[in-house]
């Protein structure tokens, strides 16, 4: 049985109840793992406050920073200061000189773009290229797939059909991620695939996106994370105390 | 010989702060599929409400089979319905109302 992840649930992490309301709500609609994002100056106590409200419903948390850095400098300071205190590492590319630089760091896990400014989508095939030799993923956001209407949603179907083909073609993994504030824009995984096909995804993909593509990237991050990781595939695997 | 349409049954369940009537579902359903595939992707489902239950507030719909996951995609993205947030999520899809009735138990 597949195991569904929602990497961008959008949770108010200073309105506890409403957190709660979103966290059993994600689990009545099967998913499993979700990563909620946190501000990078966040408490420790309140990761923790979330991670009991996940643990004691039974669902599998990871934690998540946005990064929306200014210029290359400021993404990789970022990068140093926090890629090891989150699981998930998001860049939103506000132009394409970032956009570049986040795709060839190994550092990366997502890549977002912008959903209302198509000017701001830079997720041609050369970045894909970029994105598919340093194994990060495409994130595309669903919720301002229901919020949107008219031209608006027509212009983001149409780039987002352009990026998926970019992406299935030169292997980059595509997430599908709620991006939900409140239950009213959450779905479940199969409505998520569903709605997925408006800009020609297969299903088969829409389902890989939802569940093996993000079960992926935070089981490599947790291992990487782990103080026994020395490099991808060697690990301490027993430690021998010296006098 | 003619084939005959396969169909499935959809069963939906509709979340709302105000409770909707029967009529207003199937019209935001209908409206929904109109938007996103046109007046030929509405010929091609074949939409049509087949049961109520409003102690659940569950509905079934019955599409045809190859617009299915368009049919499902359109229920998905409706928020508003009569200036009311609501949202809709497919429980189960069979073929048969029978499979549909056998799915609800398990």
């Amino acid at each position: 049985m597949k195991q569904f992840a929602d990497l961008y649930l959008r949770v108010p992490i200073n309105n506890l109840p409403q957190a709660e309301k979103m966290i059993s709500k994600a689990l009545e609609l099967g998913y499993r793992i979700v990563a909620i994002p946190f501000p990078s100056d966040t408490h420790r106590e309140k990761i923790k406050e979330i991670k009991k409200i996940c643990k004691d419903s039974g669902l599998d948390f990871a934690t998540r920073v946005n990064l929306s850095p200014r210029n290359a400098n400021e993404l990789l300071h970022n990068l140093r200061k926090f890629r090891r205190k989150f699981e998930i590492v998001t860049v939103r590319c506000l132009t394409k000189d970032i956009a570049r630089h986040a795709a060839k760091d190994r550092r990366v896990d997502l890549l977002q773009f912008s959903v209302t400014n198509m000017r701001q989508r830079f997720f041609d095939e050369q970045e894909a290229q970029l994105a598919s030799q340093a194994l990060s993923s495409l994130e595309i956001e669903l919720s301002p797939l229901l919020q949107l209407t008219r031209f608006s949603r027509v212009r983001l179907l149409s780039i987002l059909r352009k990026e998926a083909a970019t992406a299935e073609r030169v292997k980059v993994p595509i997430i599908l991620s709620s991006g939900a504030t409140d239950t009213q824009l959450m779905r479940g995984p199969y409505d998520f695939a569903s709605l997925s096909t408006l800009f020609d995804l297969p299903l088969a993909s829409a389902y890989r996106a939802l569940s093996e593509n993000p079960a992926l990237i935070v089981e490599r991050n947790r291992e990487k994370l782990n103080s026994d990781f020395i490099a991808p595939g060697i690990r301490i695997t027993g430690r021998k105390i010296c006098d | 010989m003619i084939k005959r349409e396969k169909r499935r049954y959809l069963a939906l369940k509709v979340e709302t702060e105000q409770p909707v009537s029967e009529q207003e579902v199937l019209e935001t359903v209908q409206e929904s599929v109109l938007r996103l595939f046109g007046e030929y992707g509405a010929s091609k489902a074949n939409i049509k409400l087949i049961k109520y239950i409003p102690e659940i507030n569950q509905f079934v719909f019955r599409c045809s089979h190859i617009m299915l996951d368009n049919i499902r995609a359109a229920i998905t993205s409706t928020i508003m319905l009569n200036r009311k947030n609501v949202s809709f999520h497919v429980l189960n899809v069979s073929g048969t109302l029978k499979g549909l009735s056998k799915k609800k138990k398990t």
